[in-house]
């Protein structure tokens, strides 16, 4: 077993699984699972008529937006709040609100004070992560080492220099750590963003299929925003994550 | 900075008068304007151990003339990191004054610093590591490129600088002060935890470069050898709070240096006035201390 290539028993697990899914609809025989051959089927179909892309698209770009949004502000906040005391002591007590308001009550609250738009999806989302980011690149920001800022200093770099060369290269990682956790609640938080406000969306999709008990339309849709997810994680974020850390030893 | 080597037998000013008579000092004021001028009245560190403070430096005074090598020695502990830090503008909590009468606008001239590690931003190559120090690292490209060769480090300068070996770290970071073309050069024991031939032939090198570049240097180290070899003028740290309690022009010139019995004899001079300032301490607060 062990002298299998890592790669063959991922393959063989994952296989396992679509069997299994098989084995039990089998068994079942009954709509409320369906095979992975019917659930196939149905992404096909949407697809090719185009309303599965659209509601993906619907969501990649809520998602894209508000990571944006959370990755920005959740650094200023995090590596100010690293870098000085004053604001660390002043923003703390938010940040532990905001690290421990649960997910739903900010997007119920969103959507109450500034209505059910496009703003108030992509701002509740963003508000769900921006703690979570603060609090990696705080960290980063206080392991900053002194010895390369004061060799900056002493050949008088600049901020700008100091920024680009000196500080980024230190918070790169954490940066990565952050993108890369953040980006895994944001796809959960989004689905429920859409299901309780939005008229587009795999979220709204799936709210669809729930109220329809419309099993294959909901494994169709889940199936098919996992498989993207997937994609950008180990497609995208993970090169970049190597790419930072090249040149470690 | 922990302190390993401590003084038990504190030179006081009286000794301290005693050392300025015995040893062959030369007049020192006198000459041309110095590149600096530096008066630190009072220096002092928060203790947590006790909550008060901890003085390290007291009314340590000394001026550097234009192209002067001159050497800080002293136990550990006594602040000589400190005093570079300070001239260097990174610690600006102290009572004193610097003073640059060299430079036109009375501000820092361009200086070069060469840490106790050589502190190469390892995510960058060696020659990027030198180019990021230079205002405009495109028209001294050429000067790099000889600065390397002459480091011998030309056919690393594409390596990250983690990859490469300790003693090529530390003539990188020598070759990265060396490229501002400072006026004002400050070394933080540079040559430490280097094998003695590897350290050898940095100290040949620096010597090399400080001719052919004259810049105004200071050098801070706990080994009065290699104070002898490579500097124009000793000064003597006492234990914290530290004072300059000695004094002595080496006077080898660029011909002595090169001869090792030369370098050898004024050493043992030296030594001679070093264990008079630091007492039966000698031994421990210079580990070249031979008999």
């Amino acid at each position: 077993m062990s002298r299998l290539p890592p790669y063959a028993l991922r393959i063989a697990s994952a296989l396992s699984l679509v069997l299994l899914w098989q084995g039990a609809a089998w068994w079942w025989q009954s709509t409320l699972l369906p095979g992975p051959g019917t659930v196939l089927e149905l992404a096909w179909r949407d697809t090719l008529d185009g309303s599965l892309p659209q509601d993906l698209w619907a969501t990649l770009r809520r998602v894209a937006v508000s990571f944006a949004i959370a990755m920005l502000a959740g650094s200023l906040i995090g590596i100010l709040m690293g870098r000085r005391r004053t604001a660390d002591l002043l923003l703390d007590p938010w940040l532990m609100l905001f690290l421990n308001i649960p997910a739903l009550v900010l997007i119920i609250l969103s959507y109450v004070w500034l209505g059910l738009s496009e703003l108030a999806a992509v701002l509740a989302i963003a508000l769900n992560k921006i703690p979570n980011v603060a609090v990696t690149l705080r960290e980063g920001a206080r392991t900053l080492d002194r010895d390369y800022l004061e060799m900056a200093r002493s050949f008088r770099l600049g901020p700008r220099k100091t920024f680009l060369y000196v500080t980024l290269p230190q918070l790169l990682p954490f940066f990565a750590v952050a993108a890369r956790s953040g980006l895994a609640l944001i796809w959960k938080v989004v689905l429920v963003v859409e299901l309780l406000g939005r008229n587009d969306g795999i979220g709204f999709e799936l709210h669809l299929f729930f109220q329809l008990f419309d099993v294959t339309g909901i494994l169709a849709y889940s199936l098919a925003f996992i498989l993207v997810m997937l994609t950008i994680e180990y497609g995208l974020l993970q090169p970049l994550e190597r790419a930072a850390n090249r040149w470690r030893r | 900075m922990a302190c390993c080597n401590p003084l038990s037998v504190l030179p006081t000013a009286g000794a301290a008068e005693v050392a300025r008579v015995a040893a062959p000092v030369r007049a020192v004021s006198a000459g041309p304007e110095p590149v600096v001028d530096i008066r630190i009245d009072r220096k002092a560190f928060p203790d947590p151990g006790t909550g008060g403070e901890r003085l390290i430096l007291d009314r340590v005074g000394l001026a550097l003339r234009q192209s002067e090598f001159v050497a800080l020695v002293g136990p550990s502990g006594c602040g000589k990191t400190t005093l570079l830090q300070i001239v260097a503008g990174l610690d600006t909590e102290y009572a004193g004054r610097i003073h640059w009468p060299g430079t036109r606008d009375g501000h820092r001239p361009s200086l070069g610093y060469v840490f106790q590690n050589p502190r190469l931003l390892p995510w960058l190559s060696l020659r990027d590591n030198i180019a990021l120090v230079l205002p405009d690292p495109k028209a001294r490209a050429a000067h790099v490129d000889t600065l390397l060769a002459t480091m011998g480090l030309a056919d690393v300068a594409h390596l990250h600088a983690n990859r490469l070996s300790v003693g090529m770290q530390r003539r990188g970071a020598l070759a990265r002060a060396f490229a501002v073309e400072p006026r004002l050069l400050l070394m933080d024991e540079p040559f430490v935890s280097l094998d003695a031939p590897t350290a050898g032939q940095l100290r040949r090198l620096l010597l090399a470069l400080c001719e052919s570049e004259r810049p105004t240097v200071v050098f801070v180290t706990h080994d009065l050898r290699e104070a002898t070899l490579l500097a124009d003028r000793v000064l003597f740290f006492s234990h914290p709070p530290s004072q300059v309690v000695g004094e002595a022009e080496v006077g080898l010139g660029p011909e002595g240096r090169r001869d090792e019995s030369q370098v050898d004899s004024r050493y043992r001079e030296l030594n001679v006035l070093f264990r008079q300032l630091y007492g039966g301490d000698a031994e421990r607060a210079s580990p070249a201390g031979e008999p």
